[in-house]
């Protein structure tokens, strides 16, 4: 039923651990407040590569990333990385960056460094300076973290959690409140992350940034994902009404 | 009955001059209270923050127990701790009444639930704001909360700082327990009550210009490390 052959290993991450893809939702649902919010979620990812998520707002794609990154429970259904069930050991494998990045209230370097310390490298001094270059701020590497700008707050943490070499990098809206110098820095960082072979799940509402990342696109519509479509398809013709939509600009309901 | 006037101008020669006994008086209080703020921070501020992180039952009742225990009257507290170190009680044998330990026991009740409601307050913010990040990272409980501290520094040095100030304020704990022996235990407040009964106001109105003096650095201390947390965006 595993499907392993599909699934390459991360470049430079040599674990004797399997690779974590396929990842395969069976069913999965997500009910708070007595609302239905995920409505019964099947979606197979099998190889590598980027994959965008696509949705109107309140579709459920943050909650989904959630769910398949495993800070939140579903509610029923079952979400398997290569067979394995989602616990802290498939968790450290995976990074996610936030809408808002979430940054401690510490200079640039020590934001990394704390990171890094959650893992047993050896060589975190020689990491550090890598991740800082990566984000393009190394000249800013003792400046308290919270003081940087929008865009440069997002480059840090992204280059933090690749500084971990996640296998699997969760980008919830990564670039939605940043100007487009900024989303180009952010896109190469995603795209050369990718490249390395770190598995791609990206949010975007972009259509733009989509095109440009994506070799798939699943489309989440009310809870449940309705299309999952290779990219140069989905763009030129979606097979749902309701992706047909979006990428035409028009309001989904 | 001394005229006002000639208090007062007594009480600032006495402060200009540094009165050794003044000296002494204000070398202990602070001495003691420094000591109550620095042992209730190290219970109170890991207490304060494993309550942030933490959800098991019972929880919300701790939490309210707490933030009731911040209005513990000084007077019952040093009852309290009387009780335990009076010859008769649990902890007699130490012989530590009317000791200026006696003193910092008996400020270090009154401050720790203090300080631990306010860190909790205090941290608990902060981690609704790492929690997911947390999570996402894979950071451990322990690790967690030595993160929350540290990110949490300037607020929990204004909560320090508030302990400070209530400690170095309350008579009522420090005269049952200290008993105000003079060159022993006894420290501003206990003073000033015993030299206002005396008629003798000038050492009293010195103590109390000193102790209006500590009270003004501290929240001037206060209000510096809140702007130096915004500027650096730690707040």
């Amino acid at each position: 039923m595993l499907d392993r052959t599909a699934a390459l290993p991360a470049a430079g991450v040599m674990r004797a651990a399997p690779s974590l893809l396929p990842l395969e939702v069976t069913g999965v649902t997500f009910e708070a407040g007595g609302k239905q919010l995920i409505n019964g979620i099947d979606l197979k990812l099998a190889g590598a590569g980027r994959t965008v998520f696509m949705g109107p707002n309140g579709a459920g794609k943050s909650l989904l990333f959630r769910l398949l990154h495993g800070l939140i429970k579903p509610s029923s259904g079952s979400i398997t990385w290569n067979g394995r069930p989602l616990d802290e050991t498939v968790r450290k494998r995976q990074a996610m960056v936030f809408q808002r990045p979430v940054l401690l209230r510490r200079s640039v370097a020590a934001n990394i460094r704390f990171a890094l310390e959650l893992r047993p490298f050896e060589d975190r001094e020689e990491r550090l300076s890598q991740a800082l270059k990566l984000a393009g701020l190394e000249h800013l590497a003792q400046r308290p973290a919270r003081v940087l700008s929008g865009g440069e707050q997002q480059r840090l943490a992204l280059a933090r959690a690749l500084a971990l070499e996640p296998e699997v990098l969760f980008l919830d809206e990564p670039t939605s409140s940043l100007d487009p110098g900024s989303v180009a820095a952010i896109e190469d960082i995603i795209l050369g992350a990718a490249d390395k072979g770190c598995k791609i799940m990206l949010v975007t509402h972009d259509r733009g940034q989509a095109e440009r990342i994506a070799d798939d696109v699943v489309f989440v519509h009310r809870g449940q994902v309705i299309e999952h479509t290779p990219a140069d398809e989905f763009f030129r013709l979606p097979r749902t009404p309701q992706a047909r939509e979006l990428i035409e600009g028009r309001l989904v309901f | 009955m001394q005229d006002f006037g000639a208090a007062f101008s007594l009480a600032f020669e006495l402060i200009l001059t540094a009165d050794p006994e003044l000296l002494a008086i204000v070398g202990l209080s602070i001495r003691v209270s420094f000591s109550a703020v620095l042992i209730a921070c190290l219970l109170g501020l890991p207490l304060g923050a494993a309550l942030a992180v933490s959800w098991f039952p019972g929880r919300n009742a701790i939490v309210s127990i707490l933030n009731a225990l911040m209005g513990l009257p000084p007077v019952t507290v040093g009852l309290l701790v009387y009780l335990m170190l009076s010859n008769a009680g649990p902890m007699g044998f130490l012989q530590l009444l009317y000791t200026p330990a006696a003193m910092i026991i008996a400020q270090t009740v009154l401050i720790t639930p203090i300080i631990a409601a306010l860190a909790r307050q205090a941290i608990e913010t902060l981690h609704d704001e790492y929690a997911e990040q947390f999570r996402s990272l894979g950071v451990g409980w322990w690790r967690q909360i030595g993160a929350l501290l540290w990110d949490g520094r300037y607020s929990l040095t204004t909560v320090a700082l508030a302990g400070f100030g209530r400690a170095v304020a309350e008579v009522g704990a420090v005269i049952i327990v200290g008993g105000n022996i003079a060159h022993v235990t006894r420290v501003m407040t206990t003073a000033i009550a015993l030299e206002t009964s005396k008629g003798e106001l000038a050492l009293a109105l010195a103590l109390g210009v000193v102790l209006m003096a500590i009270a003004i650095a501290v929240s001037a201390a206060v209000t510096s490390l809140r702007s130096t947390a915004g500027r650096l965006a730690y707040a």
